[in-house]
């Protein structure tokens, strides 16, 4: 297998906190990989470090044979970037931007306009490319910030979170913009939250979690691990959780399930739906009331629930833990 | 690009050539950005309408509403205010430094910029140039103006341009303490604040409007240590005739101390921003 992209042990920390806990990520050339996580667990520190605009404080990152930290320089000749937040000149049009940036890679005016009205065209802007890209909305933006870092035609893209906040139809748009990118032979690394994104276009996914990699693999195998769908179920008396948990349990088939102890709320991934009637049964026979019960898609919390075993972004690490970490 | 691409396992990683960005490339990468900034400038109406109008309003509120008062009557003020507000305006204009690299910082365009394989320089350079401009349009509004109120130099054409160019180098010394604010500042509108306490103080508190004579000691006191007064003396000997060897050496040594002081400062608040 052919790496692309190799970040060994990031460490970053700002003050107190530490933003990057020794995250490790290997991306295979050509590959689309998915850094899944919820608020706060360093996906854009990540994204930032590997694209050169940060510095961690410790590790290693090889993008393409170059080391970002030494010779960041070459490395910023073959990556686009896509930050979480738009990084075009509001005052200026797209077409403006856009070759704006393909002045700076080196291209002649005429080179720069040709390429931009192709980024345009590409990303269906039209019209709107002699617009300022203050009158565009959410998802124009996403688009036109996106044509910018391809405007080099990077071997490498970053995408941090190139769909928050977008409607289905603008997502469903970048989707398959990135499907396109990646069949040409493009390695993107695209961060996100939500586990559905990461499926749809995620090759093999890294999960990480308060700056530290939780679970890794392709996003069938995280499935599995979560279930197709997952099971709720909160007992009205809170003295009930126990012999709720030991009942699902069994059910299970010796799979614990994930305990929101705050809540009183258990959650187990499920692949056969029977379990619910079966359930019910049971916890009609113990005399167990229910306030909620039901299956659903499982949500990020609930894959965070089941990966770590906790509530996201509440890991609170053992000194096990911590001790095997380093 | 082939000879390196294996790079399977780290330890036998051979470091690829480490590519650096020399001058012509990097004063290239400046102008680009410079014509986006001059783009600016003339694409958005208020930025424009600023540079021209602070000029226009400054002379015609002297020379009208104080002249008189100050100086028995406006056409004699007219000849003394000119070249001080030539120093006046430059040194309003060279917020725009600061203003252009904190908007672009707090807009993400410096991400942008920073993804690309451009000199760390260029952004600097863009608004630096781009403020030159502003230089440019804003004096010659100025002496346009003053020119048809009857303004005429004194000496001849080339100690006039000489002087316009003494005044732009000034501004382009003002721009590192633009730079600093800028790289300060929690975002662009806080920019003219924080500028503005630095400079009324050094426009107000010189012989640019009035004699320092005419003041009460401690001010007398503050004009005549103020570099801003001799700049005036420079341009105004310049233009008007009078000694200009003396305050020139001073303005040319007053770049220097402010370059000395101000630019490593600018540069290390610039440099953690763009690392
Ligand atoms: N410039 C900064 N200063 C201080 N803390 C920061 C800074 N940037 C990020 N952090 C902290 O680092 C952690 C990770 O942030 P981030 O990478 O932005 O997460 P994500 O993109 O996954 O939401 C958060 O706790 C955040 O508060
Ligand atoms: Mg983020």
């Amino acid at each position: 297998m052919n790496t692309c992209i190799r970040a060994e042990g990031l460490v970053k920390r700002y003050g107190a906190n530490t933003a990057l806990d020794g995250v490790s990520l290997g991306i295979p050339r050509g590959s689309i990989q998915g850094v899944l996580g919820p608020n706060g667990a360093g996906k854009t520190t990540t994204v930032r470090i590997l694209a050169t605009l940060l510095r961690p404080d410790e590790g290693t990152v090889l993008v393409d044979g170059h080391d970002a930290l030494r010779d960041p320089v070459s490395v910023r000749g073959i990556i686009g970037l896509t930050g979480q937040y738009a990084s075009v000149d509001e005052e200026l049009t797209g077409m403006e931007n856009l070759e704006l940036v393909g002045r700076l890679l080196d291209l002649s005016g005429r080179q720069a306009r040709v390429r931009a009205r192709e980024l345009v065209e590409r990303f269906e802007l039209g019209d709107a490319g002699d617009r300022p890209v203050k009158t565009y909305s959410g998802g124009m933006r996403r688009r036109i910030d996106l044509a910018a870092s391809l405007v080099g035609r990077p071997r490498v893209l970053y995408l941090d979170e190139p769909t928050t906040g977008l409607d289905p139809h603008s997502r469903n748009r970048l989707w398959s913009i990135v499907h396109g990118l990646s069949d040409e032979g493009t390695t993107i690394l695209l961060t996100t939250q939500y586990l559905e994104e990461a499926d749809q276009l995620a090759d093999r996914v890294t999960v990480i979690d308060q700056g530290r990699v939780v679970a890794e693999g392709a996003p069938k195998e995280l499935k599995q691990r979560v279930g197709s769908q997952t099971l709720h179920v909160r007992p009205v008396d809170p003295a009930d959780v126990r012999r709720t948990e030991e009942i699902l349990t069994e059910l299970l088939g010796g799979v614990r399930p994930g305990v929101d102890s705050e809540r009183g709320l258990l959650s187990a991934p499920v692949q056969d739906p029977v379990l619910l009637s079966a359930l019910v049964r049971r916890l009609h026979d113990a005399a167990i009331s229910t306030d909620e019960l039901g299956l659903g898609l499982p949500s990020l919390d609930d894959v965070f629930l089941t990966l770590t075993g906790q509530k996201a972004g509440k890991t609170e690490p053992t000194a096990a833990e911590k001790g095997s970490s380093t | 690009m082939s000879a390196t691409v294996a790079v399977d396992s780290h330890a036998s990683v051979e470091p690829s050539p480490r590519i650096r960005i020399g001058p012509a490339t990097a004063a290239r990468h400046g102008m680009i950005l410079a014509s986006r900034n001059i783009r600016y400038l003339v694409r958005t109406p208020s930025s424009l309408i600023d540079t021209v109008i602070q000029p226009v309003l400054f002379l015609l509120v002297f020379v009208f509403l104080f002249g008189g008062a100050i100086a028995g009557d406006w056409q004699s003020y007219l000849q003394t205010l000119v070249p001080g507000l030539m120093v006046q305006i430059t040194m309003y204009a060279s917020i725009g430094t600061g203003m252009a690299l904190n908007t672009d910082i707090s807009k993400g365009v410096f991400d942008r910029f920073r993804s690309l394989p451009i000199a760390r320089s260029a952004p600097l350079v863009g608004a630096v140039l781009g403020d030159v401009l502003r230089y440019v349009v804003a004096l010659t509004v100025l002496l346009l103006l003053a020119f048809a109120l009857g303004f005429r130099i004194q000496t001849d054409p080339l100690s006039a341009l000489l002087a316009c160019a003494l005044v732009v180098v000034f501004g382009l010394t003002l721009c590192w303490m633009s730079v600093i604010i800028g790289m300060v500042a929690t975002g662009p509108q806080a920019v003219p604040g924080i500028a503005m306490a630095v400079i009324l103080p050094l426009t107000f508190g010189s012989n640019i409007f009035a004699a320092p004579e005419t003041m009460p000691g401690w001010l007398e006191a503050w004009v005549g240590i103020n570099p801003v007064t001799y700049f005036v003396d420079a341009v105004r000997g310049l233009m008007l005739g009078g000694p200009t060897l003396v305050p020139v050496l001073i303005s040319l040594g007053a770049v220097a101390g402010i370059q000395i002081v101000l630019m490593p400062l600018a540069l290390r608040a610039y440099l953690r921003r763009v690392r």
